[in-house]
C-alpha cells in the first residue's frame, strides 16, 4: 500500500470507464489472456475501444447475462482471465446462481463488473438501481467484493486482479468520480485507508460516501468533535483489525453506504465490531427500501445519503458513548 | 482410433454394471439418467476423445462437460475404467468427505472437466471451454451433455444462440433425449416439442440417433465434426433407467432407493448383458 492523497478532493476529469477501458487494454497488450465479455452494455461502459484493439478477444454475449457469467468461467478454465461488464443488477442478482455455481463453487476465475452503483443508476430508476448488489456477491464462498472510491484506485485493483486468482466483483461508477488519491497511488486488498485521523468516533465508508464522510468529518471539527475517516473499499475480505483498532481508539463507529444496510457494509462491520470490541454504532443508508428514479443529486437527499446524515448519526453514536 | 463395435458395446456393459455397483453401495441415487447416458460415454471415452488418463489435465485434450451432473455415478464409473481413478474409489460415493459427490466436481474428482448441478449452466461453461481452446488455436473437441428435461432451463436456449453466433463449430452437444423428468413425461411437465427442429432454427447442425446405439453415436460424432462453421447437436433417443432391470419403464426413476437384494437382482441382469458383450467380442476378434 502506497497512498498519496490529493490536496483538494476535485472531481475526475477522465471517467471510470475510460479509465477501465484504457487500463485492460494496456493489460491485454502484455498478456494473451485477457478477454472481455459484456451483456449488450460496451457502449455504455465505454469498451468500444477495447473491441476495436482485440476484436477476437471480446465476447459480447448479447442481452444474456446468465450466459456470460458461464463463458466467463469456462473461458477462465482454458487459462483466460475474462473480465465480465454489465448493470450491477445484473452482474450480480440476476446471475447469482451462474456466479456461484460456475464460477465460484467450480474455483474459476472469474472478475465481475456491475456498474452504476445504488443511486448513480440514476433516471435510470428502482429496477437498476442496486442497493444489494455487494450483499449478494458477499454471500458467496470465496468471492473478493470491492468498490473502488476513485479513478486511481480502480486502476490499481484491476491491475492487481491480473496476478490474483478467484472471484472477484467490482463495482463502479461509470462516470465522474471524485478524485482522492494521486496517480500512482496502490492499495491492499483486504485492507482499509485511513483518510483522515480522529480520535472520537470513526466513519467507515467506500465509493461515492468517502467524499460524503470527508464532508462530514470537516463539518464535526467545527462543532469540536474529531472524526477519524477510513475508506473501507474492500468489503470482502474486510479489514477485521483496522475495525477492532478503531472501535478501541475511538469508541464509536458511523457506516456510510449506498446500498442496503441490511448485509451490506453496517451489517459486516457490525458483525466484526460484535465479536471484537462491541461499540455504539450508526448507520448511514439504504434502509430496506428500492430505488426510484430521478438525479443523483436528488436521490441522495432522498435516500439521505448526504455529509448532513452522517454528521446528525456520529452526533447521536456520540452521545451515546459512556 | 480405430472403431470397434464389440468393444465399445462391452465397455459400455463394464459401465452399467460398476455404476449400478456404486448405487447398490449406497442404496439410493440417480438411477434413471445415469443408464441412459452410458453408451454415450462408453463412444466416448471407448475412443472418441483424446485424452490421457495419465495426464487428466493436458491441455489439448478434448473436454467433457456433463451438464446433467446428477448423471455423476455413471461418469465415475467410467473415468474408473479408464484409470483415473482405483476401482476401490467407486465405492466412497456420496460417503463422508468423499470425492464422488453425486454431481459432477471438478474440484474433487480427476478427470472430471466442470463443475455442474445446477441445470442449463453447463451449457454456457462447455461453450466457454470450446471459445478459450480456438483462442489458443487447439484442435480439439468441448464434449456437452445435456438432458431432454433439462433443456426446460432457459440457459440451454441462451447458450444455443450464442453458441451459433460465435460459430462454436468446436463444441459438440448431445440431448439425453429419455423422454422423463423428476415429476414424470416431459410432455406432461413442459413439452419440448421438435429439440432438433429448435436447434436447427438456432442454427445448429443437428443428427437424431438412437442414443444406445454405439455405433450410430460414433458415426453422428464423426459426422458432427464435418459440420463447418457452426455448433453440433445429436439428440439421442434413450430410455431413461435403460439396462437396470429395477428401474426401466418405471416413471419415478429419476431418483430411486433400493434394497442391496433389489439392485443385486438388477446388477445380476446387467452381468449378463455384460458376459454376452464379452463373448460378441470375443466371436468378432
Amino acid at each position: 500500500m502506497n497512498i498519496i492523497l490529493k490536496n483538494n478532493i476535485v472531481s475526475d476529469k477522465t471517467m471510470m470507464r475510460d479509465r477501465y477501458c484504457n487500463t485492460l487494454i494496456e493489460m491485454a497488450k502484455n498478456n494473451k489472456n485477457i478477454v472481455v465479455l459484456d451483456a449488450d452494455l460496451m457502449s455504455s461502459m465505454g469498451m468500444n475501444n477495447f473491441k476495436k484493439t482485440f476484436p477476437e478477444r471480446t465476447f459480447n454475449c448479447g442481452i444474456q447475462e446468465a450466459n456470460m457469467i458461464g463463458v466467463a468461467a469456462g473461458l477462465s478454465a482454458t487459462g483466460k482471465i475474462p473480465f465480465a461488464h454489465t448493470f450491477g443488477p445484473f452482474a450480480t442478482r440476476r446471475v447469482m446462481d451462474q456466479v456461484f455455481i460456475s464460477a465460484a463453487y467450480a474455483k474459476l476465475n472469474v472478475r465481475i463488473i456491475g456498474s452504476d452503483p445504488g443511486i448513480t443508476a440514476a433516471y435510470n430508476g428502482g429496477t437498476h438501481m442496486p442497493f444489494e448488489d455487494m450483499a449478494v456477491m458477499r454471500t458467496i464462498p470465496t468471492v473478493t467484493v470491492l468498490e473502488p472510491t476513485d479513478g486511481v484506485m480502480l486502476i490499481d485493483l484491476v491491475k492487481q486482479t491480473e496476478k490474483l486468482y478467484g472471484v472477484f466483483y467490482i463495482r463502479l461508477q461509470r462516470k465522474n468520480p471524485i478524485a482522492i488519491y494521486e496517480e500512482g497511488s496502490t492499495f491492499d486488498i483486504g485492507k482499509g485507508v485511513i483518510l483522515k485521523d480522529g480520535k472520537d468516533v470513526t466513519i467507515f465508508s467506500s465509493g461515492i460516501m468517502v467524499k460524503e464522510s470527508l464532508d462530514a468529518a470537516d463539518k464535526l471539527q467545527e462543532k469540536g468533535i474529531s472524526a477519524r475517516v477510513v475508506n473501507l473499499f474492500t468489503w470482502k475480505p474486510i479489514d477485521s483489525k483496522l475495525i477492532e483498532t478503531c472501535a478501541r481508539e475511538t469508541g464509536a463507529i458511523v457506516t456510510a453506504e449506498n446500498h442496503n444496510v441490511i448485509s451490506g457494509l453496517a451489517s459486516a462491520i457490525a458483525s466484526e465490531v460484535c465479536s471484537s470490541y462491541p461499540v455504539p454504532m450508526e448507520t448511514v443508508g439504504i434502509f430496506d427500501e428500492f430505488g426510484e428514479v430521478g438525479s443523483q443529486d436528488y436521490l441522495r437527499v432522498r435516500f439521505k445519503l448526504t455529509a448532513d446524515e452522517i454528521v446528525l448519526k456520529t452526533l447521536k453514536v456520540i452521545s451515546r458513548k459512556k | 482410433m480405430e472403431k470397434n463395435i464389440y468393444e465399445l458395446r462391452y465397455f459400455a456393459e463394464q459401465i452399467r454394471v460398476e455404476t449400478l455397483k456404486e448405487f447398490q453401495e449406497l442404496g439410493f441415487g440417480h438411477v434413471g439418467g445415469s443408464m441412459s447416458i452410458i453408451e454415450t460415454l462408453a463412444v466416448l471415452y471407448g475412443g472418441i476423445m483424446n485424452i490421457n488418463p495419465q495426464n487428466p489435465k493436458w491441455q489439448d485434450r478434448d473436454y467433457l462437460v456433463v451438464s446433467k451432473g446428477h448423471s455423476g455415478p455413471a461418469v465415475y464409473a467410467t473415468l474408473a475404467l479408464k484409470g483415473y481413478m482405483p476401482m476401490e474409489q467407486l465405492k466412497t460415493l456420496n460417503k463422508p468427505g468423499t470425492d464422488l459427490p453425486s454431481h459432477c466436481d471438478r474440484n474433487h474428482t480427476i478427470g472430471v472437466d466442470m463443475t455442474t448441478g445446477s441445470l442449463g449452466q453447463g451449457m454456457s461453461t462447455a461453450l466457454g471451454l470450446a471459445l478459450g481452446n480456438r483462442l489458443d488455436k487447439r484442435n480439439n473437441y468441448t464434449y456437452l451433455i445435456v438432458g431432454d428435461g433439462e433443456c426446460d432451463e432457459g440457459q440451454i436456449w441462451e447458450g444455443a444462440l450464442s453458441a451459433a453466433h460465435f460459430k462454436a463449430d468446436n463444441l459438440i452437444m448431445f440431448v439425453d433425449a429419455n423422454k422423463q423428468q423428476l415429476d414424470g413425461y416431459t410432455d406432461d411437465i413442459l413439452s419440448l416439442g421438435d429439440i432438433s427442429a429448435k436447434l436447427v432454427s438456432f442454427g445448429w447442425h443437428t443428427q437424431s440417433i438412437d442414443g444406445h446405439d454405439v455405433e450410430a453415436i460414433w458415426n453422428a460424432v464423426e459426422a458432427a465434426k464435418e459440420a463447418k462453421g457452426q455448433p453440433s447437436a445429436i439428440i439421442l433417443n434413450t430410455i431413461k433407467g435403460h439396462g437396470c432391470t429395477i428401474a426401466e419403464g418405471i416413471l419415478s426413476n429419476h431418483h430411486m432407493a433400493f434394497t442391496k437384494e433389489k439392485m443385486q437382482e438388477a446388477i445380476d441382469c446387467a452381468q449378463k448383458v455384460l458376459d454376452a458383450a464379452a463373448k460378441a467380442w470375443e466371436v468378432s476378434t
